[in-house]
């Protein structure tokens, strides 16, 4: 399991590409790197609930993003703060 | 055409129909199902940030199980999802929007509304959130941190503001009655 | 930038197409066809017939210039029909009947 504080990268993946999905990951994170704020608890895999298949528990984690260098722009300091499953983060 | 592509009104009689006659869901259910929704309101999630401002014990309740501290004030969490529960200090104030659909605190809430669904708040929230809580005519000072919350899966979150100079001495009723929705999302700060 | 990434229509943070326009915050009442849909997908939930994340997974399914032009609840009730279809609970043909009568 992760701990807080820990850095990890969100996968630079885009399952968008291959067919039918559902996913949980929004697209301006991939491949965007931030610090787990903390665990939030284990719960299905939302990927595969979708489509009413049977469907694994996951880790899920609050991962907090520095905001302006997502974007380019904004105000120095602010943050993003978005829950993740384990199976879209990496080490960093 | 599709048939999904039917009139939406259409559309919603087909599909009641079709559950009662296959005995899946019946018209009674759905009247009880719309008075139990219709109940939970913003005055719900008020109580909970007004029990928090005068009652330290409940606060950290309140911080540490969003569910726990709603249940206690009689708000009903069965079937709910987690209540995440966002602290706003003088240094830090949070933000809630789901940029994927629109996953709302629904439970000390209420149904979403229309401005949290649209496209717009969707989309400016995770980018430029200072222009757009200038929207609501809410300005953050430079020196506190906004944090944007992406609710993205399980959880549900509700900021607990800061309360308000002004009210000091006053009691839990009269506080709630000046916590609005905005307030418990962050695009509004209450004040007194 | 984000014009080269291949999100789906439904991904919408920080898209530059959505960020132009002041946010509607007036209130919008919502009306029988809304609490109605809004009721039977909380049941169908309740019953195990059918998640949210299949609710989702159908409203995503609509095409994006479909999906701009619907209201919120209007994109519920198609999904609704889409997944009721899709794990049997009615077929087509049946949709199509009630529809007539509709």
């Amino acid at each position: 399991m992760l701990a807080a504080g820990q850095r990890v990268r969100v996968k630079l993946d885009w399952p968008e590409t291959r067919g039918p999905c559902h996913i949980r990951t929004p697209h301006y994170l991939r491949g965007r790197t931030g610090v787990v704020e903390r665990h939030l608890g284990r719960f299905h895999n939302p990927e595969d609930l979708a489509f009413a298949r049977a469907a694994a528990v996951l880790d899920l984690y609050h991962v907090r993003f520095d905001q302006p260098a997502i974007w380019g722009e904004g105000a120095s300091g602010d943050a993003i703060v978005v829950e993740i499953f384990e199976t879209w983060l990496e080490a960093a | 055409m599709s048939v999904l592509q039917a009139d939406s009104d259409k559309l919603l009689t087909a599909v009641a129909r079709l559950l009662h006659e296959k005995n899946i869901v019946s018209p009674d259910e759905i009247t009880e199902r719309r008075a139990f929704t219709d109940a939970a309101n913003p005055g719900q999630g008020a109580r909970m940030v007004a029990r928090a401002w005068v009652d330290a014990e409940y606060r950290a309740l309140m911080l540490a199980d969003g569910a726990k501290a709603a249940e206690a004030l009689d708000i009903p969490m069965r079937g709910m999802p987690p209540l995440g529960v966002l602290e706003n200090t003088p240094l830090l104030h949070h933000l809630v929007v789901c940029t994927l659909c629109s996953c709302y605190p629904r439970a000390v809430l209420g149904y979403p509304p229309f401005w949290f669904k649209s496209a717009a708040y969707r989309a400016k929230a995770v980018r430029d959130p200072r222009g757009l809580l200038a929207d609501w005519g809410t300005r953050i000072q430079a020196e506190v941190q906004v944090r944007v919350v992406d609710s993205t899966a399980d959880y549900r979150w509700m900021v607990l503001p800061v309360r308000p100079v002004g009210t000091e001495g006053w009691d839990e009723a009269r506080l709630a009655k000046i916590v609005r929705d905005g307030d418990m999302i962050g695009v509004t700060v209450p004040s007194a | 930038m984000e014009q080269d990434l291949p999100r789906a229509h439904h991904d919408m943070g920080g898209v530059s197409k959505f960020m132009c326009d002041a946010v509607d915050t007036t209130d919008h009442v919502l009306t029988d066809f809304d609490r109605d849909v809004d009721a039977i997908r909380g049941l169908l939930g309740a019953k195990k017939v059918m998640s949210v994340d299949e609710l989702r997974r159908g409203i995503e399914a609509i095409p994006e210039a479909e999906y701009h032009r619907m209201t919120y609840y209007q994109r519920w009730i198609r999904s609704i029909a889409d997944n009721l279809m899709a794990r049997g609970v009615i077929t087509e043909a049946e949709l199509r009947a009630a529809l007539e009568g509709a």
